[in-house]
Protein backbone atom coordinates (compact mmCIF):
# COMPACT_ATOMS: atom_id res chain seq x y z
CA UNK A 1 0.00 0.00 0.00
CA UNK A 2 0.97 3.80 -0.73
CA UNK A 3 1.77 5.80 2.16
CA UNK A 4 -1.80 6.53 4.55
CA UNK A 5 -3.86 8.97 3.08
CA UNK A 6 -4.13 11.97 4.88
CA UNK A 7 -8.17 12.51 3.98
CA UNK A 8 -8.97 11.33 7.54
CA UNK A 9 -7.54 14.52 9.06
CA UNK A 10 -8.85 16.67 7.44
CA UNK A 11 -12.07 15.61 8.17
CA UNK A 12 -11.32 15.49 11.38
CA UNK A 13 -10.93 19.34 10.94
CA UNK A 14 -13.87 19.46 9.29
CA UNK A 15 -16.24 17.83 12.00
CA UNK A 16 -14.33 19.75 14.63
CA UNK A 17 -15.32 23.22 12.42
CA UNK A 18 -18.58 21.96 12.29
CA UNK A 19 -19.11 21.66 15.74
CA UNK A 20 -19.14 17.95 15.85
CA UNK A 21 -19.09 16.52 19.65
CA UNK A 22 -19.72 13.03 20.31
CA UNK A 23 -18.25 10.67 17.52
CA UNK A 24 -20.19 7.27 17.62
CA UNK A 25 -18.74 4.49 15.15
CA UNK A 26 -18.34 1.00 14.50
CA UNK A 27 -15.05 0.44 13.96
CA UNK A 28 -14.30 -0.44 10.06
CA UNK A 29 -10.83 -0.13 8.60
CA UNK A 30 -11.58 2.81 6.49
CA UNK A 31 -12.47 4.53 9.37
CA UNK A 32 -9.25 3.22 11.21
CA UNK A 33 -7.26 7.00 11.56
CA UNK A 34 -10.24 8.73 12.28
CA UNK A 35 -11.60 6.91 15.35
CA UNK A 36 -8.08 7.09 16.63
CA UNK A 37 -8.55 10.99 16.18
CA UNK A 38 -11.80 10.94 17.77
CA UNK A 39 -10.03 9.03 20.48
CA UNK A 40 -7.16 11.04 21.30
CA UNK A 41 -9.15 14.43 20.92
CA UNK A 42 -10.69 15.47 24.43
CA UNK A 43 -12.90 17.97 23.32
CA UNK A 44 -14.84 15.29 20.94
CA UNK A 45 -16.38 12.14 23.27
CA UNK A 46 -15.66 8.76 20.86
CA UNK A 47 -18.59 6.37 21.44
CA UNK A 48 -18.13 3.20 20.24
CA UNK A 49 -21.45 0.98 19.53
CA UNK A 50 -22.68 -2.44 19.66
CA UNK A 51 -24.44 -1.81 16.27
CA UNK A 52 -24.86 1.35 14.37
CA UNK A 53 -28.53 1.78 15.17
CA UNK A 54 -27.33 2.62 18.34
CA UNK A 55 -25.70 5.77 17.19
CA UNK A 56 -28.67 6.85 14.98
CA UNK A 57 -30.59 7.36 18.55
CA UNK A 58 -27.52 8.23 20.36
CA UNK A 59 -26.72 11.54 17.95
CA UNK A 60 -30.68 12.43 18.38
CA UNK A 61 -30.22 12.50 22.27
CA UNK A 62 -26.98 14.25 21.81
CA UNK A 63 -29.27 16.84 19.64
CA UNK A 64 -31.89 17.00 22.67
CA UNK A 65 -28.90 18.04 24.44
CA UNK A 66 -27.82 20.64 22.55
CA UNK A 67 -24.60 18.92 20.83
CA UNK A 68 -23.88 17.54 17.08
CA UNK A 69 -22.29 14.38 16.04
CA UNK A 70 -21.22 12.06 13.30
CA UNK A 71 -21.78 8.55 13.14
CA UNK A 72 -18.91 6.28 11.36
CA UNK A 73 -19.76 3.09 10.08
CA UNK A 74 -19.37 0.39 7.06
CA UNK A 75 -21.90 0.14 4.52
CA UNK A 76 -22.96 -3.33 5.69
CA UNK A 77 -24.12 -1.28 9.02
CA UNK A 78 -26.04 1.06 6.67
CA UNK A 79 -28.76 -2.63 6.63
CA UNK A 80 -28.61 -2.33 10.61
CA UNK A 81 -30.07 1.81 10.69
CA UNK A 82 -32.96 2.06 8.52
CA UNK A 83 -35.47 1.68 10.98
CA UNK A 84 -33.82 3.55 13.32
CA UNK A 85 -33.54 6.38 10.81
CA UNK A 86 -37.77 6.72 11.30
CA UNK A 87 -36.62 8.55 13.98
CA UNK A 88 -34.62 11.07 12.65
CA UNK A 89 -36.86 11.92 9.85
CA UNK A 90 -40.19 12.43 11.83
CA UNK A 91 -37.88 14.88 14.70
CA UNK A 92 -36.06 16.13 11.69
CA UNK A 93 -32.59 15.01 14.26
CA UNK A 94 -29.95 16.62 11.84
CA UNK A 95 -27.65 13.36 11.32
CA UNK A 96 -24.10 13.39 9.39
CA UNK A 97 -23.03 9.62 9.07
CA UNK A 98 -19.44 9.05 7.57
CA UNK A 99 -20.35 5.74 5.56
CA UNK A 100 -17.31 3.39 4.18
CA UNK A 101 -18.04 1.35 0.99
CA UNK A 102 -17.53 -2.26 1.10
CA UNK A 103 -19.24 -5.00 -1.69
CA UNK A 104 -18.17 -2.76 -4.80
CA UNK A 105 -14.63 -1.92 -6.59
CA UNK A 106 -12.53 -4.97 -6.54
CA UNK A 107 -14.60 -6.56 -3.79
CA UNK A 108 -12.99 -10.32 -2.89
CA UNK A 109 -16.18 -11.28 -0.07
CA UNK A 110 -19.66 -12.13 -2.07
CA UNK A 111 -21.00 -11.88 1.50
CA UNK A 112 -20.45 -7.88 1.02
CA UNK A 113 -21.77 -7.44 -2.05
CA UNK A 114 -25.55 -7.47 -1.81
CA UNK A 115 -25.50 -4.60 1.37
CA UNK A 116 -22.77 -2.78 -0.83
CA UNK A 117 -24.57 -2.55 -3.78
CA UNK A 118 -28.05 -1.69 -1.70
CA UNK A 119 -26.75 1.37 0.76
CA UNK A 120 -26.87 4.16 -1.54
CA UNK A 121 -30.74 3.17 -2.33
CA UNK A 122 -31.55 1.61 0.91
CA UNK A 123 -30.87 5.04 2.48
CA UNK A 124 -32.48 7.52 0.02
CA UNK A 125 -35.24 4.91 -0.07
CA UNK A 126 -35.93 6.43 3.92
CA UNK A 127 -35.40 9.65 3.22
CA UNK A 128 -31.45 10.46 3.93
CA UNK A 129 -29.17 12.49 1.39
CA UNK A 130 -26.26 10.35 0.14
CA UNK A 131 -23.33 12.50 -1.41
CA UNK A 132 -20.68 10.23 -2.84
CA UNK A 133 -16.73 10.82 -2.95
CA UNK A 134 -14.42 8.73 -4.75
CA UNK A 135 -11.48 10.60 -4.72
CA UNK A 136 -9.48 11.34 -2.32
CA UNK A 137 -9.05 14.99 -2.59
CA UNK A 138 -12.68 15.49 -2.06
CA UNK A 139 -13.49 13.91 1.09
CA UNK A 140 -12.97 16.70 3.48
CA UNK A 141 -15.24 19.08 0.98
CA UNK A 142 -18.13 16.86 0.67
CA UNK A 143 -17.92 16.08 4.77
CA UNK A 144 -17.81 19.91 5.32
CA UNK A 145 -20.66 20.39 2.74
CA UNK A 146 -22.58 17.63 4.53
CA UNK A 147 -21.95 18.64 7.91
CA UNK A 148 -23.31 22.14 6.89
CA UNK A 149 -26.35 20.48 5.09
CA UNK A 150 -27.22 18.05 8.42
CA UNK A 151 -26.33 20.55 11.40
CA UNK A 152 -27.49 23.89 9.28
CA UNK A 153 -30.35 22.19 7.08
CA UNK A 154 -31.73 19.92 9.29
CA UNK A 155 -31.36 17.00 7.55
CA UNK A 156 -30.23 13.25 7.48
CA UNK A 157 -26.88 13.38 4.79
CA UNK A 158 -24.51 10.47 4.44
CA UNK A 159 -21.50 10.37 2.63
CA UNK A 160 -20.38 7.13 1.03
CA UNK A 161 -16.87 6.91 0.74
CA UNK A 162 -16.13 4.84 -2.12
CA UNK A 163 -14.14 1.25 -1.67
CA UNK A 164 -11.76 2.63 -5.00
CA UNK A 165 -10.84 5.22 -2.86
CA UNK A 166 -10.11 3.37 0.47
CA UNK A 167 -8.42 0.40 -1.34
CA UNK A 168 -10.18 -2.91 -2.14
CA UNK A 169 -9.47 -5.21 1.11
CA UNK A 170 -7.49 -8.07 -0.80
CA UNK A 171 -7.21 -12.28 0.08
CA UNK A 172 -3.52 -11.30 0.79
CA UNK A 173 -4.13 -8.74 3.51
CA UNK B 1 -40.39 -20.40 35.43
CA UNK B 2 -42.79 -21.00 37.80
CA UNK B 3 -40.47 -19.74 40.45
CA UNK B 4 -40.73 -16.18 40.62
CA UNK B 5 -42.35 -14.56 43.46
CA UNK B 6 -45.71 -13.05 42.71
CA UNK B 7 -45.44 -9.72 41.09
CA UNK B 8 -47.98 -7.11 42.69
CA UNK B 9 -47.02 -3.93 41.71
CA UNK B 10 -49.29 -1.36 38.82
CA UNK B 11 -46.97 0.33 36.45
CA UNK B 12 -48.98 3.56 36.60
CA UNK B 13 -48.16 4.13 40.32
CA UNK B 14 -44.55 3.19 40.27
CA UNK B 15 -43.76 5.42 37.79
CA UNK B 16 -45.79 8.44 39.25
CA UNK B 17 -43.82 7.58 42.22
CA UNK B 18 -40.06 7.82 40.70
CA UNK B 19 -41.22 10.96 39.08
CA UNK B 20 -42.76 12.74 42.00
CA UNK B 21 -39.27 13.30 43.27
CA UNK B 22 -37.67 14.27 39.76
CA UNK B 23 -37.27 18.07 40.19
CA UNK B 24 -35.04 18.77 37.09
CA UNK B 25 -34.25 15.29 35.40
CA UNK B 26 -34.93 15.18 31.88
CA UNK B 27 -36.59 12.06 31.09
CA UNK B 28 -36.64 9.95 27.88
CA UNK B 29 -39.76 7.37 27.44
CA UNK B 30 -39.48 4.20 25.12
CA UNK B 31 -42.07 3.57 23.05
CA UNK B 32 -45.52 1.97 24.08
CA UNK B 33 -46.87 2.17 27.95
CA UNK B 34 -43.58 4.03 29.55
CA UNK B 35 -44.11 7.22 26.97
CA UNK B 36 -48.43 6.72 28.06
CA UNK B 37 -47.03 6.26 31.96
CA UNK B 38 -45.04 9.17 31.90
CA UNK B 39 -47.47 11.19 30.53
CA UNK B 40 -49.87 10.37 33.06
CA UNK B 41 -47.61 11.34 35.65
CA UNK B 42 -47.68 14.74 33.84
CA UNK B 43 -46.98 16.20 30.54
CA UNK B 44 -43.69 18.37 30.37
CA UNK B 45 -41.57 19.54 27.91
CA UNK B 46 -38.57 17.94 29.58
CA UNK B 47 -40.32 15.16 28.93
CA UNK B 48 -38.84 13.38 25.22
CA UNK B 49 -41.01 10.61 24.47
CA UNK B 50 -40.42 7.92 21.83
CA UNK B 51 -43.15 6.25 19.70
CA UNK B 52 -41.19 4.23 17.72
CA UNK B 53 -37.20 3.88 17.02
CA UNK B 54 -37.57 0.93 19.13
CA UNK B 55 -34.50 -0.30 20.90
CA UNK B 56 -33.61 3.71 20.78
CA UNK B 57 -34.44 4.69 24.22
CA UNK B 58 -31.27 4.20 26.68
CA UNK B 59 -28.99 5.00 23.52
CA UNK B 60 -31.37 8.21 22.98
CA UNK B 61 -30.66 8.79 26.82
CA UNK B 62 -27.16 8.31 26.55
CA UNK B 63 -26.54 11.17 24.30
CA UNK B 64 -28.38 13.24 26.24
CA UNK B 65 -26.54 12.61 29.45
CA UNK B 66 -23.31 12.90 27.12
CA UNK B 67 -24.25 16.52 25.86
CA UNK B 68 -25.47 17.24 29.44
CA UNK B 69 -23.44 16.50 31.74
CA UNK B 70 -24.28 18.62 34.75
CA UNK B 71 -28.25 17.62 34.09
CA UNK B 72 -29.65 14.12 35.52
CA UNK B 73 -31.13 12.18 32.97
CA UNK B 74 -33.61 9.34 33.05
CA UNK B 75 -34.82 6.98 30.46
CA UNK B 76 -38.05 5.09 31.72
CA UNK B 77 -38.67 1.72 29.23
CA UNK B 78 -40.25 -1.22 28.65
CA UNK B 79 -38.47 -4.61 28.42
CA UNK B 80 -39.13 -5.93 25.31
CA UNK B 81 -38.20 -2.38 23.70
CA UNK B 82 -34.53 -3.03 26.03
CA UNK B 83 -34.38 -6.44 24.97
CA UNK B 84 -34.39 -4.91 21.05
CA UNK B 85 -31.33 -2.52 21.83
CA UNK B 86 -30.00 -4.44 25.19
CA UNK B 87 -26.38 -4.13 23.44
CA UNK B 88 -26.75 -0.53 24.33
CA UNK B 89 -26.09 -1.36 28.03
CA UNK B 90 -22.60 -2.35 27.45
CA UNK B 91 -21.97 1.09 25.13
CA UNK B 92 -22.88 3.12 28.01
CA UNK B 93 -21.16 1.02 30.30
CA UNK B 94 -18.01 1.90 28.22
CA UNK B 95 -19.04 5.15 28.69
CA UNK B 96 -19.57 5.54 32.38
CA UNK B 97 -22.04 8.83 32.56
CA UNK B 98 -22.82 9.42 35.84
CA UNK B 99 -25.60 10.82 35.30
CA UNK B 100 -27.70 8.93 33.03
CA UNK B 101 -29.78 6.03 34.99
CA UNK B 102 -32.34 3.16 32.74
CA UNK B 103 -35.36 2.12 34.61
CA UNK B 104 -36.94 -0.46 33.03
CA UNK B 105 -41.26 -0.79 33.43
CA UNK B 106 -40.93 -4.77 33.53
CA UNK B 107 -44.18 -6.52 33.00
CA UNK B 108 -42.52 -9.48 31.01
CA UNK B 109 -45.29 -8.55 27.96
CA UNK B 110 -45.12 -7.01 24.49
CA UNK B 111 -47.94 -4.18 25.43
CA UNK B 112 -48.97 -2.83 22.37
CA UNK B 113 -48.87 -6.11 20.00
CA UNK B 114 -51.54 -8.40 22.09
CA UNK B 115 -49.53 -9.29 25.78
CA UNK B 116 -47.51 -11.54 24.00
CA UNK B 117 -44.42 -12.53 26.39
CA UNK B 118 -41.26 -11.35 26.36
CA UNK B 119 -37.87 -12.89 27.48
CA UNK B 120 -37.81 -11.70 30.83
CA UNK B 121 -41.34 -13.66 31.06
CA UNK B 122 -38.84 -16.88 30.79
CA UNK B 123 -36.23 -15.65 33.39
CA UNK B 124 -33.95 -13.78 31.05
CA UNK B 125 -32.41 -11.79 34.08
CA UNK B 126 -31.91 -7.94 32.39
CA UNK B 127 -30.36 -6.31 35.85
CA UNK B 128 -27.94 -9.39 35.33
CA UNK B 129 -27.19 -8.46 31.68
CA UNK B 130 -26.56 -4.52 32.87
CA UNK B 131 -24.13 -5.76 35.55
CA UNK B 132 -22.35 -8.31 32.99
CA UNK B 133 -22.18 -5.06 30.75
CA UNK B 134 -20.66 -3.61 33.64
CA UNK B 135 -23.48 -1.35 35.53
CA UNK B 136 -22.24 -2.39 38.75
CA UNK B 137 -25.75 -0.54 40.38
CA UNK B 138 -28.00 -2.67 38.35
CA UNK B 139 -31.14 -4.17 40.48
CA UNK B 140 -34.46 -5.97 39.99
CA UNK B 141 -36.84 -4.63 42.07
CA UNK B 142 -40.27 -7.21 42.61
CA UNK B 143 -42.45 -5.66 45.27
CA UNK B 144 -43.12 -2.51 47.32
CA UNK B 145 -40.08 -2.68 50.03
CA UNK B 146 -37.72 -2.01 47.32
CA UNK B 147 -39.41 0.96 45.44
CA UNK B 148 -38.50 3.83 47.37
CA UNK B 149 -34.51 2.77 47.40
CA UNK B 150 -35.11 1.92 43.61
CA UNK B 151 -36.07 5.83 42.95
CA UNK B 152 -33.99 7.28 45.24
CA UNK B 153 -31.11 5.88 43.03
CA UNK B 154 -33.14 6.55 39.59
CA UNK B 155 -33.00 9.50 41.17
CA UNK B 156 -29.80 10.55 42.18
CA UNK B 157 -27.33 7.87 42.74
CA UNK B 158 -23.82 8.14 40.52
CA UNK B 159 -24.77 6.46 37.28
CA UNK B 160 -24.64 4.61 35.10
CA UNK B 161 -27.88 3.23 37.34
CA UNK B 162 -29.93 0.57 35.95
CA UNK B 163 -33.14 -0.80 37.91
CA UNK B 164 -35.59 -3.36 36.58
CA UNK B 165 -38.97 -2.72 38.13
CA UNK B 166 -41.42 -6.22 37.63
CA UNK B 167 -44.80 -4.98 37.29
CA UNK B 168 -48.30 -6.76 36.61
CA UNK B 169 -49.20 -6.81 32.83
CA UNK B 170 -52.99 -5.29 33.48
CA UNK B 171 -53.73 -3.24 30.89
CA UNK B 172 -53.94 1.06 32.11
CA UNK B 173 -55.85 3.63 30.15
CA UNK B 174 -53.85 5.19 27.35
CA UNK B 175 -52.70 8.73 27.81
CA UNK B 176 -51.75 9.59 24.85
CA UNK B 177 -48.93 12.61 24.99
CA UNK B 178 -48.03 14.83 21.64
CA UNK B 179 -47.11 12.16 18.91
CA UNK B 180 -45.10 15.00 16.43
CA UNK B 181 -41.91 14.18 16.65
CA UNK B 182 -40.94 17.70 15.27
CA UNK B 183 -43.03 19.31 17.98
CA UNK B 184 -41.46 17.13 20.85
CA UNK B 185 -37.65 18.09 19.82
CA UNK B 186 -38.33 21.74 19.44
CA UNK B 187 -40.45 21.65 23.14
CA UNK B 188 -37.56 19.66 24.49
CA UNK B 189 -34.82 21.79 22.95
CA UNK B 190 -36.51 25.07 24.06
CA UNK B 191 -37.04 23.66 27.26
CA UNK B 192 -33.55 22.72 28.38
CA UNK B 193 -31.52 25.29 26.01
CA UNK B 194 -33.76 28.55 25.61
CA UNK B 195 -35.30 29.39 22.21
CA UNK B 196 -33.17 28.64 19.44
Amino acid sequence: MASPPDWPDTVFGALKDAGVRQVAYVPDAGHARLIELARGDNAVRAVPLTAEQEGVALLGGAWLGGEAGALLMQSSGVGNVINMLGMSAECRFPLLMLVTMRGEWGEFNPWQVPMGQATQASLEAVGVIVQRVDDADSVAETVEAAARMAFQGGRMVAVLIGQRLLGAKNWDK
Amino acid sequence: MGDQPEITLDRRAVVARILKGRADTLVVTGLGAPSWDTAAAGDRADNFYLWGGMGGAAATGLGLALAQPGRRVLVITGDGEMLMGVGTLATIAVQRPANLAICVIDNQRYGETGMQETHTAFGVDLAAMARGAGIEDAATVWDESALDTAAAALLGAPGPVFVAIKVTPAETPMVLPLRDGLALKHRFREKLLGKA
